[in-house]
């Protein structure tokens, strides 16, 4: 037999079973396109185009992995920071040791053959870099790599675990923002449980885990007297009002006191916090009032053809204040909103005064026109009155 | 009244104004069916008049930068007292004054004024034209707006396109490899020095040419029917300016000029970009003419056609024998009426294809 540099794949292409597909996906395999083989996973020779020689376990072949040897087969170059440091040496090399701290890692060690392994979410062959769009774990395809077990109830009953959060997560307005617009900046399942490390999120780290992008949010609620009440009932933070999976865009209803709101969920009537809420609400729906008669007022004029650019600046900037004011309801403080929504109402005051300013002008402009075509139309009528005197036959001299 | 005869008799004495006053007195126009289109350079003259007026008032707060071009024109627009009515009132004017001069050139194509011993007066006018599409070009790049900005780009690279000197024009024209501050610069000089002086020439000339040798009569006219130029004629021109001033007026009033957004030299040329109405034919024909026209470059034969296009119609008195002889020929007829129909229908091709991309 020749001698070939990769074998194993020479001889796997003309293979008529589904032994053939590794070679199928191979061009796009991260691990080949750095040059690794076959070899480096399952062994043997590839130099060999004798199948026995090639597939020899004395030449450390030892063909398909069990899948309770994947995470350590993985590990083998992927926890070894001295090899990774010579393909990619950008990549953690702590993923395997917090695989094994992970709800999925622990229940992996005690022999649990439901829970996912390095090639369950990575796929085993065509191996793509989580920077592909088309790689399993590429931002806007987790959520989906998640629901291959996640909504598997056959396997879900089994462990007591609910199969309807990515359908929540899907509904909700990280979901939306992710899945169907794209935005890849929003949280998938691992932005808030952890890739490797999944866990699901204990009740005290809820308030943590949001404020990886809620940075403002978090640090006023953390200063706010419902910090303290939380903690006191063992309730999460952010959960409790909005939930975890399914969380819808918070409208202005939750807050106060009307039908909706949930303040009054635990607020009594009479009591601070539902007086609060009441009031934080007014200061709201205020400030949208005077932003709504600005913003109307403003496109109206703009509409005309004039020029509003210092006007929308102004209602931009109200309406920024009323994004800052909604933030400011996690203080939990009327008094702190108060200067806010202030702030605000002053903008959406200037902005109106510009476009009645605008509106003025407008007809300023109209009424200008129209008088200055009156004092044309006349200078018109006068020409051509004029004219006909000039052109006027005359009578022969008398003379 | 006795002031008025002062001053009369005082710059009669000292500069014999006396030959003028003759001259305005005894000066005629002819009186026929066609009398209507005369009235059309007065109308032109006007516009001009406008622009002047205009564009001096917006030299007070216009700067020609390339970081406060478009924030002195918002600064006209929506700080200065009246200053959206003056810029209004140039922009639209400009259009108005094109438009007024392309009727004025077709009239006088077609009633044949050109005929000897006018023929300078049509060159100058033909000049004059040629003069107002530079001030168009020039004065659309001063907002400096998104639209500006990149149709002065496409419209400089075509400049471009031509051998030999088309590098060097494009070259001077922008005062480098590409549309910088430094063309902003050039363009403004060219708009508010060279072509206003190249302008007051010309139509000075053209003026005292149509002062020494009076209106051409149609060849079709055979009376000799006439009015006194003063006060007759001038009235009725009087009449022509106030109707133009109000057209203007309401124009900008009911349309005032847009600014759009400012230009961001390095953003990706928009969708939809095109020259100002007058030059869309010309670019229209460069967008469907063939890559490759016997072995050539489609680009560089439409500007060459549009050049030969350009000299044809400067040369018109000298092409149109027929004419210098006193006869009419139908296919100078049919030459004039294609030409217009082929610019007029490519305009409005392009406007359609505008708005139905």
């Amino acid at each position: 037999m020749a001698e070939a540099e990769e074998s194993c794949v020479e001889c796997h292409r003309q293979i008529e079973t589904s032994a053939v597909s590794p070679t199928q996906v191979m061009d796009h395999d991260v691990h080949m396109q750095r040059g690794l083989s076959c070899s480096a996973c399952h062994g043997g020779d590839p130099t060999s185009m004798d199948p026995t020689v090639a597939m020899d376990s004395a030449k450390g072949f030892i063909g398909r992995p069990a899948r309770a040897d994947i995470p350590q087969l993985c590990a083998r170059c992927h926890a070894d920071p001295a090899t990774m440091r010579k393909y990619n040496p950008n990549l953690p090399t702590d993923q395997y040791a917090k695989y094994l701290t992970s709800q999925h890692g622990k229940r992996f060690s005690a022999g649990d053959a439901d829970v996912p392994v390095c090639t369950s979410c990575h796929e085993a062959h065509g191996i793509r870099s989580k920077k592909d769009p088309n790689a399993p774990v590429y931002p806007t395809n987790i959520p989906g790599t998640c629901a291959t077990c996640h909504t598997d109830a056959s396997i879900m009953d089994r462990h007591g675990l609910p199969v309807k959060q990515h359908w929540e997560y899907s509904q909700s307005v990280h979901g939306q923002a992710l899945l169907f617009r794209g935005d890849r900046s929003a949280p998938h399942c691992a932005s808030c449980h952890g890739s490797h490390e999944a866990a699901r999120p204990g009740t005290i780290a809820i308030g943590n885990v949001c404020a990886q992008c809620h940075a403002l949010t978090r640090d006023l609620f953390a200063k706010s007297p419902h910090k303290a009440a939380h903690e006191a009932l063992g309730l999460p933070e952010c959960e409790v009002c909005h939930g975890n999976h399914l969380i819808r865009k918070p409208t202005d209803d939750l807050l106060g006191i009307g039908p909706n709101a949930l303040c009054v969920q635990c607020h009594e009537p009479g009591s601070q916090g539902y007086v609060t809420a009441q009031r934080m609400r007014e200061a709201i729906e205020r400030l949208k009032t005077q932003l709504a008669d600005s913003e109307g007022i403003v496109k109206h004029v703009a509409q005309l053809g004039m020029d509003m650019g210092d006007a929308e600046f102004e209602v931009h900037e109200a309406s920024t204040k009323l994004t800052q004011a909604r933030t400011y309801v996690h203080s939990f403080s009327d008094e702190a909103m108060e200067p806010i929504v202030e702030e605000g109402v002053q903008h959406a005051r200037v902005a109106k005064q510009q476009g009645e300013q605008g509106l003025r002008e407008f007809h300023f402009r109209r009424q200008g026109l129209w008088i200055t075509l009156l004092i044309v139309g006349l200078l018109i009528i006068g020409l051509l009155l004029l004219i006909r005197e000039i052109e006027r036959p005359r009578p022969p001299d008398a003379s | 009244m006795k002031l008025f005869a002062g001053l009369r008799a005082f710059f009669r004495e000292r500069y014999q104004l006396g030959a003028l006053a003759d001259l305005a007195t005894h000066k005629t126009v002819p009186l026929h069916r066609h009398t209507f289109w005369y009235y059309w350079g007065g109308m032109t003259l006007l516009l001009i008049g406008i622009q002047f007026a205009s564009g001096v008032l917006l030299l007070l707060y216009y700067r020609p930068s390339a970081q406060e071009a478009f924030e002195s024109v918002r600064f006209i627009m929506t700080k200065v007292q009246f200053g959206w009515l003056v810029r209004s009132v140039h922009a639209w004017a400009a259009h108005l004054v094109i438009f007024c001069a392309m009727i004025h050139l077709a009239s006088t194509f077609f009633l044949k004024a050109y005929r000897p011993p006018r023929e300078l007066t049509w060159v100058t006018g033909v000049l004059l034209f040629f003069v107002l599409l530079g001030l168009g070009f020039t004065g659309y790049l001063l907002p400096r707006n998104t639209l500006a900005f990149f149709a002065t780009k496409v419209g400089t690279e075509i400049a471009g396109v031509v051998p030999i000197v088309g590098p060097i024009v494009q070259m001077m024209l922008r005062g480098g490899s590409d549309v910088t501050d430094v063309t902003l610069t050039r363009f403004f000089w060219l708009h508010i020095a060279v072509l206003p002086l190249a302008l007051l020439g010309v139509v000075g000339l053209h003026l005292v040419m149509i002062q020494l040798q009076g209106m051409s009569k149609p060849l079709s006219v055979k009376t000799d029917r006439a009015m006194p130029f003063f006060p007759h004629f001038f009235l009725r021109d009087l009449v022509g300016w106030a109707v133009v001033l109000g057209v203007v007026l309401c124009i900008s009033v009911y349309w005032p000029a847009t600014l759009g957004t400012k230009a961001d030299p390095f953003a990706p040329t928009p969708a939809g970009i095109a020259p100002e109405w007058y030059f869309l034919w010309m670019f229209q024909t460069l967008k469907l003419f063939p890559s490759h026209v016997l072995g050539l470059e489609g680009e560089l034969v439409a500007v060459a056609l549009t050049g030969v296009a350009g000299l044809v119609v400067l040369l018109v008195p000298w092409l149109d024998r027929p004419a210098r002889q006193g006869r009419t020929h139908w296919l100078v007829w049919a030459a004039g009426l294609i030409g217009m129909t082929y610019v007029v229908g490519m305009t409005g091709y392009a406007l359609w294809i505008g708005h139905h991309p």
